[in-house]
């Protein structure tokens, strides 16, 4: 399983949605391996990762990227929102947490 | 004895393995297992030499750009991107930049631990580049790239970075309605000025995001695809300008001219994305091993992130902002080609990051009427203001790239006058920056928020 947060440059923005997934997914004692990655919208392809992560925004620069595995997050740091979202993925995965 | 100082001296004047053992250092201090310190050193050092290649398509596109503008108008062009500039910068002040960015991170945690200003500041490139505008600057400012060039950058970066989040933070708790999160970009100054100008000016009945605005802007957010427009239109323009004869016998080896100006640009995109690349294996460990630690050693510390955190809260005046900035960008450049001055072509992503961000914070008190001034106000900062650093960049000078926004530009030229004055008055002056920012949290009242909590 592969997590990619994207943003314009892919420098600031999506490293720190990255480094919050990441938290989150050790808070809520995921087992499996799931990698997180972050990158600039305009070099993301469909198979880069099974889900994206961006703000809503970027969803009209995001064409290319299947809309049923991306997870528009409409603030970028509201903690509540992240863990709603990707716990959703996990449930719908099948992917123990706590 | 010679042959361990050698290796120890080749170490350090190689950025690459610099920067590698930088990261190996915060993965140690963080205790992670030894093959996540291998992996992680290793993608480090890789990513600096990464960063040099795409230096290197960039020069390889920005030269031809330089020679047609140089024939075609007779003064020299530059295009203001802070990737390209930095990415050919590093290439010879790679080990002082990484040297300063270490002392820089110190000085960020000490001032937030000791004084008010709480700010710790996360954006990882933001920190390499101002930490590479200050080796650049005083490098050629006769100051040497011995040790005072690298804990006075490191002073001035730390300090500059912890204080400029402090300058946003009455409008970023209008933005985001909490006082959670602070702003750590490096337009920090020019988005102060828009959200006091839409404060002055302004009109906050009518908010941007009222307004029924086009979508169809939003492809442009795709930075290979606006750098290659946009690009593009600057090359053929200049192409056509410096005629066929011109480019097609000195340049292209033949190859029709629209062609090839077509393709140069692309060539330049193609070397920001590999710059962009770069960056991000470089930051990969070290912002990460940053966070943790100054988290751990900062209580209550108030994290300083990058510009788009706010853009979700006005999707209208981030396209407005652009928009507008871009426009006053064009105007200045024709001012300018009329004036015979230096020519500075408006950048398309210094323009969307830093016009977006401007409207954003002068929409903030100051609705759509202060969105358009304050982005309006901090276009021709950032259209006018690399005219007056190009001379502080010493040979950096003549390439045909430089600094972008405000937070480089302003005390870039700040530094950079002090610097003629010779190496004593920068030294008293960065010291005295640093003594200015800790006698105003000394003398300044708590926060309000801090008390509310």
């Amino acid at each position: 399983m592969k997590f990619e947060a994207l943003c314009q440059s892919g420098l600031g923005s999506s490293f720190m949605v990255q480094m919050n997934i990441q938290n989150l997914l050790k808070q809520e004692n995921v087992k499996e391996d799931i990698q997180v990655d972050h990158s600039d919208i305009g070099s993301a392809t469909p198979d880069q990762a099974d889900y994206f992560f961006l703000d809503p925004t970027l969803e009209t620069s995001a064409g290319n990227l299947p809309k049923d595995r991306l997870i528009i997050l409409n603030s970028l740091v509201d903690p509540n929102e992240l863990k709603e979202k990707v716990n959703a993925i996990l449930d719908k995965e099948g992917i123990e947490h706590s | 004895m010679n042959g361990i100082l050698n290796l120890f001296v080749s170490i350090v004047q190689s950025p690459a393995m610099l920067v590698g053992l930088l990261a190996v250092l915060g993965l140690i201090l963080q205790k992670k297992k030894a093959t996540e310190v291998i992996q992680g050193g290793i993608k480090t050092f890789v990513g600096f030499l990464v960063l040099t290649g795409g230096a290197g398509i960039l020069s390889n596109a920005l030269t031809p750009f330089a020679k047609m503008f140089k024939f075609a108008l007779h003064v020299q062009g530059v295009v203001p991107s802070n990737e390209a500039v930095v990415a050919i910068a590093l290439v010879k002040y790679g080990s002082v930049t990484a040297l300063i960015m270490l002392v820089g991170m110190i000085v960020n945690i000490l001032l937030a631990r000791f004084t008010k200003f709480k700010y710790i500041f996360l954006t990882g490139q933001a920190m390499l580049y101002v930490s590479c505008l200050a080796a650049v600057i005083l490098v050629s400012a006769g100051m040497g790239s011995g040790w005072q060039t690298i804990l006075l950058g490191g002073l001035f970066e730390g300090t500059l970075l912890t204080v400029t989040p402090a300058l946003c933070q009455p409008f970023m708790r209008k933005i985001t309605g909490g006082d959670t999160v602070a702003m750590g970009h490096t337009g920090n100054i020019g988005y102060a000025i828009a959200g006091w100008c839409g404060k002055l000016f302004g009109n906050s009945k009518h908010s941007t995001e009222d307004i029924e605005f086009p979508k169809a802007l939003g492809f442009l957010r795709d930075s290979t695809v606006s750098i290659t427009l946009l690009m593009g239109i600057v090359y053929i323009v200049l192409a056509i300008v410096a005629g066929p004869h011109f480019v097609e016998t000195k340049l292209s080896a033949g190859t029709n001219y629209i062609i090839y100006a077509f393709i140069q640009a692309g060539t330049f995109a193609a070397g920001f994305a590999v710059v962009l690349q770069g960056v991000r294996l470089i930051l990969a460990e070290i912002v990460p091993a940053f966070q943790g630690i100054a988290m751990k050693l900062v209580p209550n510390s108030k994290p300083a992130l990058d510009v788009p955190i706010i853009f979700p809260y006005a999707p209208n005046a981030v396209l407005l902002g652009f928009f507008v900035s871009f426009l006053v960008g064009t105007i200045s450049m024709f001012i300018m080609v009329g004036m015979h001055t230096t020519v500075i072509i408006p950048g398309v992503v210094g323009h969307f990051f830093c016009g977006a961000a401007a409207a954003i914070y002068g929409n903030a008190f100051g609705g759509r009427r202060g969105a358009v001034i304050g982005s309006a106000v901090n276009g021709l900062l950032i259209s006018w203001l690399p005219l007056y650093i190009l001379p502080v960049l010493g040979d950096l000078k003549m390439a045909a790239s430089t600094f972008a926004d405000t937070d480089y530009l302003i005390p870039g030229i700040l530094l950079g006058k002090l610097g003629s004055f010779g190496s004593v008055a920068l030294t008293c002056g960065i010291i005295g920056f640093t003594v200015v920012v800790i006698l105003v949290s000394v003398l300044m009242k708590s926060p309000k928020q801090a008390e509310n909590k």
